[in-house]
């Protein structure tokens, strides 16, 4: 195959496995957090169970992380050299910083880890409070980088290619970079936050559990129901701020998410359905009149571009549109289900039916998905770009012809190591369950 | 000092910081491999408390190390992509099986033995993957075909020095890595696992040394540029070997508790030892960072923005080093930890 498609193929399954452990690595310190403070408030024991029965899994998810995140750095300068040597020259900063950042985070891990029962309750509070931070700020940092590739500033670039003009910090605060990066952070806040409520929802469906470990879950599931219905409203309104983003810099990839071939006042939002290149418009989907110039710029009358504006070859891949209706489809049920459960708990004052537990399982699996799609949409949305009408990725990309074989070699690993971390996670929950934590605690 | 070459030293110093991580990371996995199964399991034991907390961090000096390359020298990444696609990929995904199955082993108990195993061999498989870098770019081992760079496959996995790198890096490996963990063991007061380390430490020294010799004699014939100034910065190289043996000597000293050896400050002279060599190569090197196609001039970045990296440099370590220091307590110093059974 074309060493160009093979090259976005490693390097795409590469991020796309990082991003699963990255996601978790980012907001599970935040969910410890929350339970160390708690527990310090409310003096519960069960909320120092919880932060030490979480750091347990983090720390097996953080060994994934970090070696997916390390192949995905190295790979990144191997694969797309071209790239790089923009990158380089023009947006190194970041890069660098996100660096210390993840010092911070592995410095302190370690601490946190295995140092816990030596430090006083003050320190070890520092300590998680530092993985998180240093956790956060590597994803703000290197979504910078991807932020700048899809709105690139401050440089000028010569018709042979030569960069000139550098003006780091414009390239740092590039104009997509505040909204891309709250995007990034909130979403993989909400996305551990279900994939708790998941785990404390598929463990109270069971009918043989005591009293203790059912009150145990409960509070867990109300940490995530909680932190969740913020977080996933916080998405969706800074997702409004980032379509509104791409409407000001980077409409054709709006028109790609939305399958909107003409220029158009009073646009209609296009939901579901697949975007046809025959028809010119999208198949099969609910229209809402009016809703897209609205969404666009909070006008009726915003006059929305689409694709023809542009020459075909320039149009991202047309399923694009799929992609985004599963990241905004996905973040909305989330929100609904998480104001449900919450309606639920406290306005009819009732027990979970099995149901809407059942529901709760799904929801974290499903905030994981729109990760990707999301992930998917803006990668594959800038196409033919790598660095958005500057670098197409053809250029960039390495002409080695090794590539095939090593796309399969790393295949091949990251499907094993789903499967590792999966069984890793089983083995060590099911010989240290919660009731054993409960019972030596002697309740 | 000119920019460039400013950068280059600030890469070869981060070089050594991860040469010196890297062999005990590896080293103590391979320790512990060796002595896992064992009687001798203390030194096991010793070897597994160290890394425990450290693997992350050395990691982390991996991609630093990385990340100054590409960012120091973007021009370079081009040639640097192209040639090291291979060796660096299949380092990396060792080096992925190698961390997950690390910390997978403290979650797992009854597939130690497996995963011990995994963990001691990429301990010695992932070092001789990247020293053999270090042979690339002395010269011969990359063509051009239509403007584009090739590794020549053939040419380097039949040319004697490639193992000869790679013995050095092992022999360079275990030697550090016996010294630091004999060091280590003296502070939990660990006999058994002290006398272990340092019976490896008296054997491997005065062989990598060998090795390290013998090494430059394989260099292939369009290196003898390096060899050249190799043998014109012979004082840097003469000091440390001279370091060295201060170092070597001081195992043998016999101390008041019976015990012989001044661990402490034989590792010290030992760090210094590399420390020089590493510099007098890094010199020795110039201004070649693949020869003959790549001079440190042509690879670098503008200064303005290698400035503003520096900046960041300054601060990002700045700010690390209680954090070090906290962490040196924590895990190098703490009875607590160092003891525990």
């Amino acid at each position: 195959m074309d060493i160009v498609v093979m090259a976005r193929a490693l390097f795409g399954t590469s991020l796309g496995f990082h991003i699963i452990y990255a996601t978790i690595g980012v907001g599970l310190p935040v969910m410890i957090i929350i339970a160390e403070v708690l527990h310090f408030i409310k003096k519960d024991p069960d909320y120092a169970l919880m932060a030490k029965r979480w750091t347990k899994g983090f720390a097996i998810l953080l060994a994934v992380s970090i070696a997916s995140g390390t192949i995905v750095g190295v790979m990144i300068s191997l694969l797309f050299p071209d790239f790089m040597e923009i990158v380089g020259q023009v947006i190194a900063l970041p890069f660098q910083m996100e660096i210390f950042a993840f010092l911070i985070e592995a410095v302190f891990m370690s601490i946190y880890l295995y140092a816990a029962d030596r430090l006083p309750p003050t320190l070890r509070l520092v300590s998680i409070i530092s993985v998180a931070l240093g956790a956060t700020a590597s994803a703000i940092l290197i979504t910078d980088v991807h932020a700048w590739m899809n709105t690139p500033a401050g440089f000028n670039i010569t018709p042979d290619g030569e960069i000139t003009d550098v003006d780091t910090w414009a390239a740092f605060f590039n104009p997509s970079f505040g909204v891309t990066a709250m995007h990034v952070t909130l979403s993989a806040y909400t996305t551990v936050a279900f994939l708790i409520a998941s785990i404390a929802a598929l463990r109270l469906m069971r009918r043989k559990i005591s009293s203790a470990e059912r009150t145990y879950h409960k509070k867990a599931l109300t940490i995530a129901l909680y932190f969740g219905a913020l977080m996933s409203l916080a998405t969706a309104i800074n997702g409004h701020d980032t379509a509104q983003m791409l409407h000001e810099y980077n409409p054709r990839k709006l028109a790609a998410a939305e399958g909107l071939f003409e220029t158009q006042r009073y646009a209609p939002l296009s939901i579901g359905g697949y975007t046809s290149l025959e028809d010119q418009r999208v198949k099969y989907a609910i229209e809402i009149p009016y809703a897209l110039s609205f969404l666009a710029d909070d006008r009726f009358d915003t006059e929305v571009i689409g694709l023809n504006e542009f020459p075909e070859e320039l149009w991202p891949p047309l399923y694009v549109h799929i992609l985004f209706n599963v990241m905004v489809g996905i973040g909305t049920v989330l929100i609904l289900v998480a104001f449900l459960a919450l309606f639920w708990k406290h306005v009819l004052k009732r027990e979970f039916p099995n149901w809407l537990l059942a529901i709760l399982v799904v929801s974290g699996p499903l905030a994981m998905i729109a990760i990707e799609a999301g992930w998917c949409f803006s990668c594959i949305g800038r196409q033919p770009w790598t660095i958005n009408q500057v670098l197409r990725t053809e250029d960039a990309a390495t002409k080695s012809n090794s590539v095939g074989f090593l796309f399969y070699l790393f295949m091949t690993l990251y499907i094993t190591l789903l499967f590792v971390t999966g069984f890793v996670m089983r083995y060590y929950f099911k010989h240290n369950p919660v009731r054993e934590d409960l019972e030596a605690r002697g309740v | 000092m000119e920019a460039s070459t400013l950068a280059i030293t600030i890469l070869w110093s981060l070089l050594f910081v991860y040469s010196i991580l890297g062999s005990l990371d590896f080293g103590a996995g391979f320790w512990g491999m060796i002595y896992g199964k064992k009687e001798e399991k203390s030194a096991a034991q010793i070897a597994n408390r160290f890394l425990s907390p450290t693997w992350e961090v050395t990691n982390v000096f991996l991609v630093i190390f990385v990340v100054s390359v590409v960012t120091f020298f973007p021009f370079a990444t081009t040639l640097l992509g192209s040639v090291l696609l291979v060796p660096v990929a299949l380092g990396i995904l060792l080096l992925t099986i190698r961390t997950t199955f690390m910390v997978f082993q403290h979650h797992a108990g009854k597939y130690q033995d497996l995963l011990r195993l995994t963990s001691g061999f990429t301990g010695l498989i992932i070092p001789a993957l990247l020293v053999s870098i270090l042979p690339i770019t002395l010269g011969g081992f990359v063509i051009f075909e239509n403007d584009y760079p090739r590794l020549q496959y053939g040419e380097l996995l039949t040319h004697p020095t490639l193992y000869m790198h790679i013995l050095f890096g092992l022999s360079t490996e275990l030697f550090i890595s016996a010294m630091f963990l004999m060091d280590y063991a003296k502070e939990a007061e660990d006999w058994d696992a002290y006398d272990t380390f340092r019976k490896h430490s008296l054997w491997l020294g005065p062989i990598s040394i060998a090795i390290a010799m013998l090494t430059i004699g394989t260099f292939p014939s369009e290196a003898s540029w390096i060899v050249e100034n190799i043998q014109q910065n012979w004082i840097a190289f003469g000091l440390s070997l001279l370091f060295f043996l201060i170092g070597y000597a001081l195992l043998f000293v016999k101390k008041k508790d019976g015990h012989r050896g001044l661990a402490r400050f034989a590792v010290i002279m030992i760090g210094l030892q590399y420390a020089v060599a590493i510099y007098a190569y890094g010199s020795a090197h110039l201004p070649y960072l693949i020869y003959p196609d790549l001079t440190i001039a042509d690879g670098f970045t503008n200064p303005e923005t290698f400035y503003q990296m520096l900046i960041v440099y300054a601060v990002g370590f700045g700010i690390l080093i209680p954090a070090f220091i906290l962490f040196w307590r924590l895990f190098l110093k703490d009875r607590r930890y160092l003891k525990q059974e």
